[in-house]
């Protein structure tokens, strides 16, 4: 039982960090029509930015906060130099373009860093674990993980719903040539929203790094599963984002958990271990085939037009 | 693929005759490495010009086709793992293996649209790559080692580097003719239909669902013998070879060759294959230059290369 609260505690966890990806995605798919494959490679210069500068400056706090404002700069950098070109094209060329940016951040990286990882080490306080039940004990920081993607979820939703320049975002996903008539600067709107998009990413990637190393690629994997997440979601919907992460979340990691004993139920012990890794992995890419099925349109299609 | 004498045909002329000359060239003293990378370029050109099928007259934008160069080489792999050498076994078994999987995932993918559908392909894709990876008696991960390659009837031996490049070069002319003659078709011209207004088509009276899925199988199929040749090129097969990083891989041939023609995608395949070997012999950091390379391909050279080829006529053309 402990292990089934353990597990769900870390299905929350994980779900709560790919909201933080899939919500920049679904962001700047659903305001600039863009799909954006090198949403994964922000998420890793964020991780790589915070290991170098809590390096530098000896702080895991004061290293995170640079590398999310570095990586906000980024994005913004990225947006006024490439993005902006793409904007109104096909699909088919974001695909290629952005495909290119990957290759070119991967190997920016590898330049820069070399090809080795690194490690962003956790502070001694955040390294221990706390008692959150009788009996229960859990990661503090992965507790802290969850208290802040969870307030990152409320800031964005305050932000969206509350403020003026959420409404210009949500008008700009409704229909964008009217913002721009109404002499809303929508170039700048769309710098600000793909900056906060690229800042989520690079939060979900130095929170994820203490967990797993720093290294390449490391963008690419969790972008698919992000993706997964908007898709299952409904493009464009952020509520469809919260809501697909944490069921991709808990369907991964209590798959991970729990599917190779369900497994050995009906297949032998050897089959089912050798079976079980490749199943659980495929569990999220199935489940998001099934929405496609039954509703094409994801979860929470948002209203388009 | 009329006979005037523009650019454009005069380069896919020296191109034809450059791939069907080059195993002479070897033969004469060149580099042996140079007929290793062209039957590369070769059969990746074939999954390609499949690729360009859907994808450039069929508006299917599939961002899984590597999926069936898996399938394709994994069933040769896995046969010659149980010891069934036999080609006639092998590659019938590939080809319909990756026609199956085609069949269903089309026939599900098919429902959605846009965006929807690249995910849906890339789910699909995934899901094999994971299936494949999780094999244990198939190398897993780690891959699988093919001892002997497809054996045919006797003067046929693909051991032989020379005649497995013409192999490979005479199915790639095979299905370039096969795509031309399909999208000039009846059946072409409907899936074309269907690509550019659908509600259209349908109004009609075209099914046009049909249409796209069997043009979505003849795809994969197609994609599928490549696979079926890159085990027989490398005697190896792995599970990297259908990450979804593959099938961006070949997206780029199509749309750096060109969408809009049968040969595009051989051009693109050729292109993209050449600058890799050519900027990782600069540094060892070519992608630095690809990727931008690929946004610039992007942004200014809508058509890709054969585009700008056929552009070159125009301006110079009578």
């Amino acid at each position: 039982m402990t292990l089934f609260i353990e597990q769900c505690l870390n299905g929350l966890q994980f779900g709560l960090l790919l909201f933080l990806l899939a919500a920049g995605l679904t962001l700047v798919f659903g305001i600039m029509d863009l799909v954006n494959l090198a949403h994964g490679s922000l998420y890793m210069i964020g991780a790589y930015f915070a290991a170098t500068f809590a390096a530098w400056t000896g702080s895991f706090v004061l290293g995170a906060l640079l590398g999310l404002v570095a990586t906000l700069v980024v994005g913004m950098a990225v947006e006024v130099i490439a993005m902006r070109r793409l904007y109104g094209r096909d699909h088919l060329d974001h695909v290629l373009g952005t495909f290119g940016l990957i290759l070119f951040f991967d190997e920016l990286v590898r330049l820069i860093w070399g090809p080795e990882g690194l490690s962003l080490p956790l502070p001694s306080w955040l390294n221990t674990s706390v008692q959150i039940l009788p009996g229960v004990q859990y990661s503090a920081y992965r507790l802290s993980i969850i208290i802040v993607s969870l307030a990152v979820a409320g800031f964005l939703y305050v932000l969206v719903m509350r403020t003026r320049i959420g409404m210009l975002i949500r008008a700009g996903a409704s229909n964008r040539e009217m913002v721009g008539a109404l002499g809303v600067n929508i170039k700048l709107l769309y710098t600000l929203v793909f900056g906060l998009g690229a800042a989520l990413a690079g939060l979900a990637g130095l929170m994820q790094a203490p967990i797993l190393t720093v290294q390449i690629g490391m963008g690419e994997n969790i972008l698919i599963v992000a993706f997964v997440i908007t898709v299952i979601g409904g493009i464009g919907s952020i509520r469809g984002a919260f809501i697909a992460a944490l069921l991709v979340g808990f369907v991964d990691t209590l798959g991970r958990a729990f599917f190779p004993d369900l497994l050995r139920l009906v297949l032998s012990p050897n089959a089912a271990s050798t079976a079980a890794p490749a199943l659980s992995s495929m569990l999220i890419y199935l489940v998001m085939a099934i929405v496609l099925v039954v509703r094409p349109e994801g979860l929470f299609p948002a209203v388009r037009k | 693929m009329s006979g005037a004498p523009t650019v454009r045909n005069i380069v896919v002329s020296v191109l034809l005759a450059a791939l069907a000359l080059l195993p002479v060239y070897v033969g004469l003293g060149g580099n042996l490495f140079l007929l290793t990378l062209f039957t590369r370029i070769v059969i990746l050109g074939l999954a390609a010009v499949s690729l360009n099928l859907i994808l450039g007259y069929g508006g299917m934008m599939s961002f899984g086709h590597a999926a069936y160069l898996g399938i394709g080489g994994y069933a040769v792999g896995i046969l010659a793992h149980e010891g069934i050498y036999s080609g006639f076994v092998q590659w019938p078994v590939a080809l319909f293996v990756s026609a199956a999987f085609a069949l269903v995932i089309g026939a599900l993918s098919l429902r959605t649209r846009g965006v929807y559908f690249i995910m849906i392909t890339l789910a699909f894709a995934q899901m094999a790559y994971y299936i494949i990876a999780g094999l244990a008696r198939y190398g897993g991960d780690d891959g699988l080692t093919i001892y002997k390659r497809s054996q045919f009837f006797a003067p046929v031996d693909l051991t032989n580097k020379m005649q497995f490049y013409y192999l490979c070069l005479a199915l790639l002319l095979g299905s370039i003719y096969l795509v031309h003659r399909l999208v000039n078709s009846r059946f072409g011209l409907v899936v074309q239909g269907a690509r550019s207004n659908d509600l259209r088509m349908r109004a009609i009276g075209f099914p046009t669902y049909r249409y796209r899925l069997v043009c979505f199988v003849i795809a994969g199929t197609l994609c599928g013998l490549a696979g079926a040749l890159i085990a027989n090129n490398t005697d190896f097969v792995s599970p990297s070879m259908m990450y979804w990083t593959r099938s961006g891989d070949l997206i780029i041939m199509v749309v750096l060759g060109g969408m809009g023609s049968v040969i595009g995608p051989l051009i693109g395949a050729v292109a993209l294959l050449v600058l890799e070997e050519f900027l990782s012999g600069i540094t060892e950091y070519w992608q630095i230059i690809l990727g931008p390379l690929l946004l610039l391909v992007v942004l200014f050279a809508r058509g890709g290369i054969d585009g700008l080829l056929s552009k070159i006529r125009a301006k110079v053309g009578p």
